[in-house]
């Protein structure tokens, strides 16, 4: 089993290096569910490509893939030093979630495609799948299309865990369409639903555990930009890619964590 | 080429109430003047791209002009049958605005790139397609999606495009002249032109003499008179400026022939800026001048002019 807490912390200052080298977005989305993804990946559940009784997990939030490749590489599907490719002209570790990429169940970067495709997945296997998805994400009509799809099929081996960090693309997910409880939403549609610390590494680890009879919806709650504190809560950092002097300012508090 | 075309849209609208926008969650330090210019006109709609294009089809039914914006293929494919059944069904003014057409989004990935929209747009009833070519042609596009009456899909780069034209183009409902010349004509559209413009530059300092034409509205299109050798450039695959070209030679049965520069379509898995993909795409000053001279040369064994 890995140390979880060692592997998210190892990933974060993986994830902010790339975004400063590549000068690229996103960096608020990665830090928000690499705490999700170092449980993940930290030995709960199988997921060594090859094996067709391989759990899967598909990040739906693919903005996010620096948080992703950074977990991948450092947990051995493809070598460390290629995290330094990243955004360099003929690197596979494509600014979205890019299925050539070792570890990847599927390319993503619309958002709005990782449930439905989930929800395939575990009609199809009996292996655990795994969904994570971000709150502004839910806006997209696919998520409660496929939410009643999971409840009608009572895919039972589907988790879906929402990055609940309040933040979307251009404002507040409570502003720009209101979802209101998403607990309740999902319960109405047939799913058991979890409302936990997105941050707090025994708290993701009990929600998987928990065997349902029912889809299961993991509401984490998140804070964009985990781990560095001009970032955390904050819009900008959506977009903004840190400088030299933020590069290192975050990489003192990450290291110091 | 995004920020002209907003700064026009305000221009319109503070005079125009008619005029709304409804963003698919984007537009983070662009369309902030925008939205202070006409308040409640402007509305997120949320990452909901389906709700917000059937949303704009109900304001469009009641007497508005509505934009939807949005980047990629997220305003076009993602809602593609709200477009097809509710605006160009119904032939309502809403006037698509896609952000990073072609492969502007370089290294954000296939899932980013709009290479076949120009394709799926000019295919539908009652829709006009405009792609301009740098800033100037921007602005005139939005002219010219505001007066035309019906659906309008308007395509752009991202930020900082060279400036072809010096001035904005009167109008933009013809190809419009960039460069004149009597060998061969070369047409561009989109993230071509300045590729075309670059190429067709080193072609005459070489002793050719291509003449650049400029087709910023790519449906409905009249290409009346165009006959000859023709190089097309474009930053998209199948079914764009290339086959629209194609299709009125066989249609027309002008003397004509004709070779596409365009992008070959094979999703890219790589990593690299909008140029560095293009060049692998098979759209590059290299191609256009290749496919010029090797039209010329070819020219002496047909019989066109
Ligand atoms: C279909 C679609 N529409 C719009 C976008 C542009 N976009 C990328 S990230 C984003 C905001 C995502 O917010 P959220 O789901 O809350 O993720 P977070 O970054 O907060 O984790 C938007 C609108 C997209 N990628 N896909
Ligand atoms: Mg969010």
């Amino acid at each position: 089993m890995i140390n979880s807490v060692d592997l998210a912390r190892t990933a974060r200052l993986h994830a902010v290096k790339m975004v400063h080298r590549a000068k690229a977005s996103h960096i608020g989305s990665a830090l928000s569910m690499i705490d999700i993804l170092a449980v993940l990946y930290s030995g709960i559940l199988d997921t060594q490509p090859g094996r067709d009784d391989r759990d899967r997990i598909i990040v739906s939030k693919g903005h996010a893939a620096v948080g992703l490749y950074a977990i991948l590489a450092e947990t051995g599907f493809f070598p460390v030093e290629e995290l330094d490719s990243y955004g360099q002209p003929g690197s596979r570790l494509l600014g979205h979630v890019s299925h050539h990429v070792p570890g990847v169940e599927v390319s993503t970067g619309s958002l709005g495609h990782g449930m439905p495709i989930a929800c395939g997945l575990a009609l199809a296997i009996k292996q655990c799948v795994v969904c994570i998805v971000g709150d502004g994400e839910l806006n997209e009509g696919t998520t409660w299309e496929s939410a009643l799809f999971a409840g009608k099929h009572s895919l039972t081996n589907l988790t879906v865990i929402v990055d609940h960090n309040r933040l979307q693309g251009y404002g507040d997910v409570d502003e720009i369409l209101g979802l209101g409880s998403i607990s309740k939403k999902f319960a109405q549609f047939g799913w058991s639903t979890v409302e936990i610390d997105g941050h707090n590494h025994d708290q993701i680890r009990n929600a998987l555990a928990t065997n349902q009879t029912r889809p299961n919806l993991i509401i984490a709650h998140t804070v964009k930009g985990k781990g560095v504190d001009f970032m955390e809560g904050s819009l900008d950092w959506h977009y903004k890619s840190p400088n030299t002097e933020e590069l290192a300012n975050a990489c003192r508090q990450l290291e110091a964590a | 080429m995004r920020d002209a075309l907003i700064q026009a849209v305000i221009e319109v609208a503070k005079t125009d109430d008619r005029i709304w926008l409804l963003t698919g969650d984007l537009g983070y330090s662009v369309l902030e003047p925008l939205r202070d210019a006409i308040g409640c006109r402007f509305i997120n709609a949320g990452i909901a791209e389906q709700n917000m294009t059937g949303v704009a089809a109900g304001l469009a039914l009641a007497g508005k002009i509505v934009f939807t914006y949005s980047i990629a293929n997220f305003p076009t494919l993602r809602c593609l049958e709200q477009i097809r059944n509710d605006v160009c069904y119904h032939n309502l003014p809403v006037k698509i605005v896609a952000v990073g057409g072609g492969l502007a989004y370089g290294s954000l990935g296939y899932t980013h790139h709009a290479v076949e929209d120009i394709a799926i747009m000019r295919s539908l009833p009652n829709m006009t397609v405009l792609a301009p070519g740098d800033p100037n042609e921007a602005k005139s596009c939005l002219r010219h999606a505001i007066n035309c009456p019906g659906p309008t899909y308007v395509r752009l780069g991202k930020a900082g495009e060279q400036a072809i034209h010096s001035s904005i183009p009167d109008r933009i409902d013809t190809p419009i002249e960039v460069l004149s010349g009597r060998d061969i004509t070369v047409l561009a559209t989109g993230g071509g032109l300045s590729v075309a413009f670059q190429a067709c530059k080193k072609l005459t300092a070489e002793g050719v003499s291509p003449r650049l034409l400029s087709v910023p509205c790519l449906h409905p299109i009249d290409l009346t008179g165009l006959c000859g050798p023709i190089v097309t450039v474009e930053d998209h695959g199948i079914g764009g400026l290339g086959s629209i070209v194609a299709e009125h030679v066989a249609l027309t049965h002008v003397d004509a022939i004709v070779k596409c520069v365009r992008l070959h379509g094979t999703p890219t898995s790589l990593t690299g800026s909008m140029s560095q993909l293009q060049n692998a795409g098979g759209l590059s000053e290299e191609t256009v001048i290749a496919a010029v001279n090797g039209l010329l040369s070819r020219r002496k064994y047909l019989n066109v002019a």
